[in-house]
């Protein structure tokens, strides 16, 4: 029989101090890493806070969220007082001011104005690109789970899809302009010089020329399209088999056939499950530079991407600006001075914002429907 | 399928079952009356359950099943030949699951979900089945009040024999179950066994089951299977009281090794 004495333990328990070191470090480790996300975040906040929101109401700066981007002047006028006027009201100012000398002046593009045209840019690429991404993928991820034959071939397929999420964006970024900007198949009766291959259609004049889409808002859609997609896939495949073999069963039992059970069965009950992921997907999206460089993404635009269009498809072939390729055009393609901190922090500060709002609303939603959706 | 008035009677003919490479099933041959209860017992993995699912041709859903042998007529037609339509075949052979699978819909919703299916639309028509669907699985007067919350409200016995009504509301000729009690308390079980004593006026029901009491109480006829044969198949009376082969005798007695 045991002894209950030595179940009391004299001095510390053994392996004590090992015990409290290994809680110790890997503490140290995690706080680490918190400590350097909330040096990253206090910073943007720090210097790009003050951007967009000012301290009398309505507390933001709407001017940087709605206007247009534009070039920054910097001068001096006769006074000794010093201007900073993006290029509209510095063309006004030298108008009212017809004659009067200016000292010093400076020019700074991209860095005056506001960024609408990033905003809307980025908003359109997201918007396309989600579509095309969640209709593929999702028809995609239907074949894989419920028709495919579970043989090696299937699972070759799967891992080649798993593959897809490993390659660096940039990749995607070359094909997509290799295949999207360069060669994909047009319908136009003026096929242009580059065309790889023309196929006459016999329908009028038209031809079926391989030329590719140009830099086009629908060639960085498809790009960043093709990047997400294993993402969709994936996600979209699991959330279809967390869906219990009962519902099939049970649906088929009563006499419905595959796409039946399918389209009511399972799609509705993963439907929440394959949103919520893909809304994680969107922000990725969002946050690309390298697929759209060559792609869809232009450093200066006068227009907002449907104003001065012949025809409203021709939106889909305009290129637009995007959010992260303002940044990195702000950060790579001009000299940083006091001038353009605005506009650079700004910028970050406001993308950091709309990325956090869509992380937090595919939670908030994830949270709602999985406590509405339970089995 | 031609639609049947009559409760059809199973006939197997020594039919041979695999699953890829293994043999599940062998040189079964036995006839099910219509109108009756036919308990099929027999230990884990002795192909009872494989036989059920033939019967309705779930096993279709599972690669590299396949009857190699022999034949299943129901009704006269023999339920594997390629010109049958499988989708009307599971019509007029309804299953229940061991573990009950009510939709995260309401209750309405469960039982109607096969009416919509095979295109019914008037609302009034689908009230009416759904009434008439519950009150066959006598679970009409607990749910009438709460007919739109959500089927996961119920309890197991009452999810149970919703998927009860739900498989009678597309009015199928024979009911196959599949273990139906075995997740549930006595009570719950004792109201299952009595609506598949009344549903034989109507349908041919096969019930699967290891629970050997519920065989004796419910089933006129049992079929006793061993690791893939059918040993024994007689009247329930006679099998449970004088069973013929020894197997089945251990079996009964729990004196099996």
């Amino acid at each position: 029989m045991l002894n209950p004495q030595s179940l009391i333990r004299k001095g510390l328990p053994k392996g004590h101090f090992k015990d409290r070191l290994v809680r110790v470090l890997l503490g140290a480790t995690t706080y680490f890493i918190v400590l350097i996300a909330a040096l990253l975040f206090a910073k943007i906040i720090k210097d790009g806070a003050p951007v967009l929101f000012t301290s009398q109401a309505p507390y933001v700066d709407l001017g940087f969220l709605l206007d247009k981007n534009q070039t920054l002047h910097v001068f001096d006028d006769a006074q000794g007082v010093r201007h900073q006027l993006p290029a509209s009201a510095y063309n006004d100012y030298l108008k009212q001011h017809e004659g009067a000398p200016i000292y010093n002046p400076q020019t700074f593009s991209y860095s005056g104005g506001g960024i609408v045209g990033p905003i809307v840019g980025t908003a359109l690429l997201t918007i396309g690109s989600m579509i095309l991404a969640l209709f593929f993928g999702v028809c995609a991820a239907i074949y894989l789970s419920e028709y495919a034959k579970q043989n090696p071939f299937i699972h070759a397929v799967r891992l080649a899809i798993l593959n897809l999420a490993g390659i660096p964006s940039i990749v995607f970024g070359l094909f997509g302009f290799a295949v999207f900007v360069l060669a994909v198949p047009v319908i136009t009766s003026t096929p242009s010089d580059r065309s790889l291959l023309t196929l006459p259609l016999f329908i009028g004049d038209y031809m079926l020329s391989f030329q590719g889409w140009n830099s086009s808002l629908m060639a960085g859609c498809a790009t960043l399209a093709c990047m997400i997609l294993p993402v969709i896939i994936t996600a979209s495949e699991e959330s279809l088999r967390a869906v219990p073999q009962g519902f099939r069963d049970a649906s088929l039992a009563m006499g419905a056939t595959r796409w039946q059970t399918i389209r009511k069965c399972v799609l509705p009950f993963s439907l929440p499950g394959i949103l919520t992921s893909s809304l994680l997907a969107i922000t990725r999206v969002a946050g690309e530079t390298a697929p759209i460089m060559f792609t869809a993404a232009v450093a200066a635009k006068d227009d907002l991407p449907w104003e001065s269009l012949a025809h409203p498809f021709d939106l889909l072939s305009s290129q637009v600006q995007a959010l992260p390729y303002h940044i990195y055009t702000l950060a790579a393609r001009i000299p940083a001075s006091e001038y353009t901190r605005r506009a650079q922090y700004g910028s970050v500060f406001v993308f950091l914002i709309l990325v956090m709002a869509l992380s937090l609303g595919s939670m908030v939603l994830r949270a709602k429907l999985r406590a509405k959706l339970k089995w | 399928m031609p639609s049947l008035s009559q409760p059809p009677s199973i006939d197997v003919h020594d039919m041979h079952f695999s699953y890829g490479d293994a043999c599940a099933l062998k040189s079964i041959t036995l006839a099910i009356p219509e109108n009756r209860v036919t308990a099929m017992i027999g230990p884990s993995g002795c192909g009872k359950s494989t036989l059920l699912r033939c019967f309705n041709r779930m096993n279709d859903e599972i690669p590299g099943a396949r009857v190699t042998h022999g034949s299943i007529h129901i009704g006269g037609i023999e339920i594997h030949h390629p010109s049958v339509d499988v989708v009307k075949l599971r019509r007029n052979v309804g299953m229940i699951f061991q573990k009950s699978n009510p939709f995260p819909r309401s209750i309405h919703d469960n039982v109607a979900f096969g009416l919509q299916l095979h295109g019914s639309q008037n609302r009034d028509l689908i009230a009416e089945s759904v009434e008439s669907a519950l009150r066959s699985a006598a679970l009409w007067d607990e749910v009438k009040d709460r007919l739109h919350d959500s089927a996961l409200g119920l309890s197991g016995g009452q999810q149970q024999r919703l998927c009860i009504a739900r498989s009678l509301a597309v009015k199928p000729r024979i009911l196959l179950m599949d273990e139906p009690c075995s997740a549930l308390d006595p009570i719950a079980t004792a109201k299952i066994e009595d609506l598949v004593r009344t549903l034989k006026e109507q349908y041919t029901l096969i019930i699967v089951t290891h629970n050997m009491q519920q065989a004796s109480r419910i089933s006129d006829h049992t079929a006793f299977f061993y690791l893939g044969e059918l040993i024994e198949f007689s009247d329930t009376l006679k099998l449970f009281s004088n069973p013929s082969n020894p197997l089945t005798e251990n079996y009964i007695r729990g004196t099996f090794s």
